[in-house]
């Protein structure tokens, strides 16, 4: 019997021919992601063990970004330790305020992800560079002091389900919708260990970026990684990003592969879709929702925070004002110039937006725009649980930029389709 | 004793476990001061030492943050029952030597406020206050040993 494409990395990084779910195996890391929650921690556990060492320095790459810029005295700690310490182990690719940015948008940018190689992160969302045939998925701060210091992981080889996206996108509709559409017919524990394999033709004419909003919320399906073939697409993006080796290795999946679940989607009537409070499964089409008031619009993130996403959200907002708060963050420093270079920041002061630093800031309801008490937000990020960006009596509604912005200029939640 | 604190819900997160605007911390003790805060603000006043949280399906969804695992080790909870596990979650538990229980029945014989007693080689839960004994899968063989080894790190020094 055939492997699938997740079956096959794993099977190379564990020096072996074949696995199979449920194996358990150690698997060689190729990239560890490191930021200001989860490592400093880890840090910590290494220096107390008096294994404080590093597995690559070339391999580890680093990024603050929760907290970045420091928000309090607490979070400025963490930046410390996590700077002192990446000093320290002269780790190559560090990026410092400036440069850093949310680390899933940066990672493939700066060239950091590569297909066929496995990449950790002390980060659910690490699930998020599956995108480039890449084994991808999120480790705590135990996992990630261990994968630092050896550069070896141990895993249970995930069970394959197979998500079959037929048909094209609808203008107005984006990648964002679909993966909300699927979550919201899987629930958030649909993919519970699994490993989630996109494919079909709306994926196929899906940019890298609208296709990294897609395998970011894997996690939210309860998968252990998201992943995608790779084709013309990733290798134009690769060919763009990679700076030093350019070299990788290209896994695809056995027509005889085992999958545990085959679900088939018609993308072709996919609508614009809001996942309402408190799940990521909680998704409506927007006709179902459309006209609930908001106090305060997001578009940023690493799920939605793109250049291509904030391209979309100034298309609209273009010529109009906004109604309620709007938060426009760009996801690095490279998108933030980009942006502001094609005149996009224009339009979003025009509008009546306010444009941050790239940080991942209201998106946990860390600063930059946590809410109040009953406050209600539409939000291009990818969690809408109790308390996420801010009080716990808060709520939050996940949706496109698209979506985003159009309910900014009405000041409720709307349909982009009438602006497009 | 051992007293359960039942929270009959599916996905319980990590944000209601340990809401991210504590999270400019790690240090265990602070964070168990905010143990479920968002879930049920009074838990940290009533949780003793040894107490057991019990959840549904899902339990520990969403971020991969260990300070979940540590808010509820620090607040000197003994163990979560849940029908099933958030798959990051299971993992940083066993990884910080911290045991979990899966089972998709013991949440149904278990009510707030019950005496538990756990017997963790012989996987099972015993309800003191009903009479009620129920059977759980004891953790793999290989989380075991990372436990008995005192966590991951310990582990991993082990072979280094
Ligand atoms: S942008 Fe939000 S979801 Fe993404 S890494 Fe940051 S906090 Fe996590």
């Amino acid at each position: 019997m055939g492997m699938t494409i997740t079956e096959k990395i794993l099977a190379k990084a564990a020096n072996k021919k074949t696995v199979r779910p449920g194996e358990l195996i150690d698997a060689k890391i190729d990239v560890v992601m490191c930021h200001d929650v989860t490592t400093p921690a880890a840090i910590s556990m290494l220096v107390e063990k008096g294994i404080d060492k590093v597995f690559d320095k070339d391999k580890i790459v680093v990024t603050p970004d929760h907290f970045q810029p420091a928000k309090d005295v607490k979070s400025a700690e963490l930046h410390r330790r996590l700077d002192r310490w990446a000093r320290r182990h002269q780790i190559t690719h560090y990026y410092e305020l400036g440069r850093a940015g949310v680390c899933h948008a940066l990672l493939p940018e700066q060239g950091h992800i590569r297909p066929g190689e496995v990449i950790v992160g002390g980060d659910s969302h690490t699930c998020t560079y599956g995108a480039f045939a890449a084994f991808s998925t999120g480790i705590g701060s135990t996992d990630l002091a261990a994968a630092i210091a050896t550069g070896k992981l141990w895993f249970k080889v995930p069970a394959s389900m197979k998500l079959v996206l037929n048909g094209s996108l609808a203008p107005g509709v984006y990648s964002k919708d679909v993966i909300l559409a699927i979550i919201a017919r899987i629930g958030t524990d649909g993919a519970l260990y699994q490993a989630m394999e996109f494919v079909g033709l709306a994926l196929s004419e899906m940019s890298m970026e609208a296709r990294m909003t897609m395998t970011n919320m894997a996690i939210e399906a309860g998968a252990k990684n998201g992943i995608m073939a790779f084709d013309d697409t990733t290798k134009r993006y690769l060919d763009e990003h990679l700076k030093d080796e350019k070299e990788y290795t290209v896994y695809e999946s056995d027509a005889d592969a085992a999958y545990v679940r085959v679900e088939e989607f018609d993308c072709s009537a996919f609508e614009p879709m809001v996942a309402l409070p408190h799940l990521p499964s909680g998704g409506v089409p927007i006709g179902d929702c459309a006209g609930e008031a908001m106090d305060q619009a997001y578009i940023g993130s690493c799920t939605n925070g793109r250049i291509e996403d904030l391209r979309i959200a100034a298309k609209i907002l273009k010529g109009k004002k906004v109604a309620i708060r709007t938060i426009v963050v760009p996801a690095t420093p490279t998108i933030w110039k980009q942006a502001m270079d094609e005149g996009l920041f224009d339009i979003f002061y025009d509008a009546g937006c306010v444009i941050s630093a790239p940080t991942c800031g209201a998106c946990l309801g860390g600063f930059m725009g946590v809410l109040a008490e009953g406050e209600k937000c539409v939000s291009t990020t990818n969690r809408n649980f109790v308390g996420r960006m801010g009080h716990p009596k808060s709520e939050v509604y996940l949706a496109s930029p698209a979506t985003a912005a159009a309910s900014a200029i009405q000041g409720k939640l709307t349909d982009p389709r009438g602006y497009i | 004793m051992s007293r359960a604190h039942v929270y009959n819900r599916d996905h319980i997160n990590t944000d209601e476990i340990i809401p991210a605007r504590y999270l400019n911390t790690d240090d265990e003790q602070e964070l168990a001061k905010h143990c479920l805060e968002d879930l049920d603000e009074g838990f940290v006043d009533k949780v003793a030492e040894g107490d057991i949280i019990v959840g549904g399906e899902d339990f520990g969804c969403g971020s991969s943050r260990e300070h979940a695992v540590w808010a509820i080790r620090g607040a000197k909870v003994q163990t979560v029952i849940a029908r099933t596990f958030a798959r990051i979650f299971y993992r940083n538990a066993i990884n910080c030597g911290f045991y979990l229980i899966e089972s998709p029945e013991a949440p149904d014989h278990i009510n707030d406020g019950d005496d538990i007693e756990i017997n963790y080689e012989a996987g099972y839960v015993m309800n003191k206050t009903t009479g009620a004994e129920i059977k759980f899968n004891p953790l793999p063989d290989f989380a075991v040993e990372i436990i008995n080894d005192g966590g991951l790190l310990e582990h991993v020094k082990k072979s280094m």
